[in-house]
């Protein structure tokens, strides 16, 4: 019990770290293309400045994101290698694919983004931008479908039995398209584009603020602004899909999402509010049968709750996982909020008078971050007590050769590495942003040493 | 087993395995050599410009190794599981110096202060040399074999990698890596610093000969089986002829100049050092000491049949992609370092 205790939070611990990077990544990498695309199109240094400024971030993002991938990709047979065992099959093609297609991919040309600015041609390099964002994005794409398989499992059987069952493909692309990847792929990217998008927002609210690089923040505000309300929209929409898919396929979490433990009842649907896992009652402020609506298109029909699976087959922490659940919708709500009434300023020409809305801005960097962490441990702990689900048990899943105390002595190295690590990353981002983009207030005169006035020319 | 051009699918994977780990070892082996180096150079230029001869490229050359985890994962799931398992402390080792290796290049021209700088050059040569050795060190142990019980988990102690084979492994392929570095820079550098390297190249050289020799010698002594195959058969023979005519290139190509042909060199010995075990350890991928039954052997541990199929697929269609973009980043920045402003 103890090992399994330590493994999982030393799993957790480790991915929830991974995972504040790669979708800064994937979301600056979109805003990068953008803004590297407008710098090719008018060919106005601003953006040229701006894209260099944002390049350097995206480096120093990148590198921690790497670093710490690097570990997730061996932890499965480090601690789980009776799970690694059983799904090899199934989990390694994608893990194989991955590293194939998108690592391979995107740290490839992340060479030339960084370090070929003045080495090759401008459409080479932003054809080396647009290769990192698609590599980054399809890293997405492989890591995901595996961890979907394991919540909803298709396209396989399982051959042998006891302690040496595993599972086999039979249907590569059923097991690629099984029930839940599509959508939490795509709510996954779009999560992705708002952690980006914000990290953009929020710095550049706080130049305006301090009034510094102002031809530079704006537009890099607004390009981001656009970005971020239209990902925040689609995100409500890709989370209902998630939901509505949960309510099919994995039922008992749904109810753990929700708090709702009567199987024969109707179902309301908490704004916010407790539950408790020892009476089995949830309260709090409630849309009666606002659940059974949303999951049958009726207020009165009733939603499967969660004793109607036995003890031992459903999730315990109900309150964390409807906790993280609702915490993650409340700021969906409040990221549209935001960004509409933002972009409504923005048509009114009145978006940078108001301080205090670029103050909500210069904070609301951490709402992304929060909701893609609680997104994943509501998934990943209402999926509990499974591994995969239906099939393997978490607890049958270890490792038999680790002992606890390797597993505390690699924890313990891990929270010390990572600490600092965080420490580091933020100063050296807050230095970053404090130099800010190297604008030149007096640009040299055209055609004199700047190489690339128009990137359309030829250059030497 | 059905088979593709005469193999079995799972001796191709096995193939694919091994091919994936040598360019790994090749690649990366540049990097962490030029990383165990890096205190040798005393001067703050030359280290810019030496970690500016791998900046474009190392984390390409890192992704190989996580594409040999994938493919292991994949193909072999119950060796991918056993080995990891029984590696804990070592691996966790071998991870955390990765961390810090990319993260000291990644860090360290970011400030401009000395003592700042001379902290991440200290982390950066100290993680490589942790790398190459925990390398190392498994490899040895791989090759040795392990107690497994007939789960094929480890059931030993994680003392016993320490045992000398394995250790004199782990020097060698230090010192091979610090030879393939110093090459590598040397193929990068101009004037001064290309002296230096050229001959830090010839030192190491002989450091890996030695510690190559004496690894040799304790193998043939006290672990004979490990050379069987090779020393019975003539056909195999060819390798370790092939290592030695490529270990003798060395020199003669560093002083003509010519450092490409002199990379090539190291390259290829990294090569055939890798093959002879490969062959010495085929069809096992690890034996089990205490009882021969509990091996894992490419039967064993090999995926589904349409596992292996599908995957030969996908690397068949990512193969040919990686070998365009990692040559198109190595053409780019081909030629000697030049600084510029988006340097480290
Ligand atoms: C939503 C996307 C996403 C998710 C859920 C994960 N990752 Fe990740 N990962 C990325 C998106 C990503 C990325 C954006 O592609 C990164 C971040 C920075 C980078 O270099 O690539 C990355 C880096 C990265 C690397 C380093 C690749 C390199 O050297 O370039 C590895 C080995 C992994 N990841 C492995 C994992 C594993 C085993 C995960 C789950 C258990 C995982 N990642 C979750
Ligand atoms: C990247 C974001 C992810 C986060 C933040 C995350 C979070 C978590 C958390 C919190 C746990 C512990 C659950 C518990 O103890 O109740 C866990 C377990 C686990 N997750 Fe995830 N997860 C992520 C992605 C993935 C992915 C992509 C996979 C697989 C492809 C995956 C596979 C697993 C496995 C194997 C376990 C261990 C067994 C278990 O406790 O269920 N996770 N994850
Ligand atoms: C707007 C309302 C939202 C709803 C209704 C919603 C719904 C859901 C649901 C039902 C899941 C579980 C899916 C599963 O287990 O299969 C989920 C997971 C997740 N959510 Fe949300 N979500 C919302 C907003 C957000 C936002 C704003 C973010 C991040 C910026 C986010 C990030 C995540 C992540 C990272 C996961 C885990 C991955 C996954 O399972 O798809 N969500 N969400």
């Amino acid at each position: 019990m103890e090992i399994e205790i330590l493994a999982r939070i030393q799993f957790a611990f480790t991915i929830a770290f991974h995972y504040i990077y790669p979708p800064m990544s994937i979301g600056l990498g979109l805003i990068l293309v953008i803004m590297e695309g407008l710098y090719l199109k008018t060919g106005n240094k601003l953006y040229e400045q701006m894209t260099r400024f944002w390049i350097k971030i995206f480096a120093l993002i990148f590198g921690i994101g790497v670093a710490t991938g690097i570990i997730m990709e061996f932890e499965f047979g480090t601690n789980w290698a009776t799970y690694s065992k059983y799904v090899g099959d199934i989990f390694g093609s994608a893990l194989a694919a991955e590293g194939i297609f998108a690592f391979a991919l995107e740290s490839g040309f992340l060479g030339v983004l960084l370090f070929g600015w003045n080495r090759v041609s401008s459409r080479v390099h932003f054809f080396s931008t647009i290769m990192v964002f698609f590599g980054s994005m399809f890293s997405a794409v492989w890591i995901v479908v595996a961890n979907s398989w394991q919540q909803t499992p298709a396209g396989y059987h399982i051959v042998g039995e006891g302690l040496s069952a595993r599972a086999e493909v039979t249907d590569f692309w059923a097991m690629v398209f099984n029930p839940s990847s599509v959508d939490r792929l795509l709510h996954v990217w779009i999560g992705s584009f708002l952690a980006g998008a914000f990290l953009v927002l929020s710095v550049n609210a706080y130049y305006i603020l301090k009034k510094r690089h102002l031809n530079i923040a704006k537009p890099a505000f607004k390009i981001a602004l656009l970005v971020a309300t239209i990902s925040s929209l689609a995100q409500l929409f890709m989370g209902h899909r998630s939901a509505d898919g949960v309510s099919k396929n994995q039922p008992a979490k749904l109810a753990a999402l929700e708090g709702h433990y009567d199987s024969t009842a109707v179902a309301d649907m908490y704004l916010f509010g407790w539950v408790n896992n020892e009476t089995q009652t949830t309260t709090g402020l409630k849309i009666p049968g606002g659940l059974s609506f949303l999951i049958h298109g009726d207020f009165e029909k009733e939603v499967i709750g969660l004793n109607a699976f036995n003890p031992e087959d459903r999730p315990t922490q109900v309150n964390a996982i409807f906790q993280f659940y609702h915490l993650m919708v409340a700021i969906g709500l409040a990221l549209i909020a935001l960004t509409l009434y933002a972009s409504w300023q923005w048509r009114k020409g009145k978006l940078f008078d108001k301080r205090w809305l670029m103050s909500i801005f210069v904070w609301s960097v951490l709402l992304p971050q929060i909701a893609n962490q609680v997104g994943w441990f509501a998934a990943e702990m209402g999926r509990q007590p499974w591994v995969v689900y239906g099939h393997l048990r978490t607890s049958d899943a270890l490792s038999k050769a680790v002992s606890a105390n390797q597993i505390l002595f690699s924890l313990v190295l891990f929270v010390l590495v990572y600490s600092t690590l965080l420490v580091l990353f933020l100063y050296l981002l807050n230095k970053k942003i404090q130099h800010g983009p190297d604008d030149d207030p007096a640009p040299e005169p055209i055609g004199d040493g700047n190489k690339r006035i128009n990137p359309f020319l030829k250059q030497s | 087993m059905e088979t593709l051009f005469g193999l079995e699918y799972n001796v191709w994977w096995f193939l694919v395995f091994g091919g994936v780990m040598t360019g790994y070892a090749i690649l990366d082996g540049f990097d962490l050599g030029a990383g165990a180096l890096h205190l040798f150079l005393k001067k703050e230029n030359s280290r810019r410009i030496a970690l500016n001869a791998i900046g474009p490229v190392w984390d390409g050359n890192e992704v190989w190794l996580v594409i040999a985890g994938g493919v292991l994962f994949a193909g072999f799931p119950v060796a991918y599981a056993a080995i990891f398992s029984a590696f804990y402390i070592p691996f966790i080792i071998f991870m955390i110096g990765l961390i810090w290796r990319g993260v000291a290049i990644e860090f360290r021209s970011k400030e401009p202060g000395t003592t700042w700088r001379m902290i991440w050059d200290f982390i950066y040569s100290f993680a490589s040399i942790v790398i190459s050795l925990s390398l190392g060190l498994m490899l040895g142990n791989v090759a040795l074999g392990l107690p497994l019980s007939e789960q094929h988990d480890f059931i030993g102690d994680w003392l016993s990698f320490f045992n000398p084979f394995s250790i004199m492994v782990a020097i060698t392929t230090l010192a091979l890596f610090m030879l393939h570095g110093a090459i590598y820079l040397a193929m990068k550098t101009e004037n001064r610093l290309y002296t230096k390297m050229t001959l830090l190249a010839k030192s190491f050289t002989v450091f890996f000969v030695v510690a190559l020799g004496l690894t040799t010698l304790y193998t043939l002594l006290y672990i004979p089986h490990l050379s069987d195959r090779i020393r019975s058969s003539s056909q195999y023979f060819v390798l370790p002829v092939i290592m030695f005519l490529a270990i003798a290139n060395i020199p003669r190509q560093l002083n003509k100049g010519k450092y490409f042909n002199a990379f090539i060199s190291s390259a290829v010995t990294i090569a055939s050092l890798l093959a002879m075990v490969a062959i010495e350890v085929f069809p096992y991928l690890v034996y089990a000491t205490n009882d021969a039954k509990n091996s894992i052997t490419i039967e064993n541990a090999a995926s589904s049949l349409k596992t292996m199929k599908t995957l030969l697929l996908i690397a068949a269609i990512g193969a040919p992609l990686v070998a365009m973009y990692t040559s198109f980043v190595f053409w780019t920045f081909k030629g000697k370092v030049e600084l510029d402003e988006s340097s480290y």
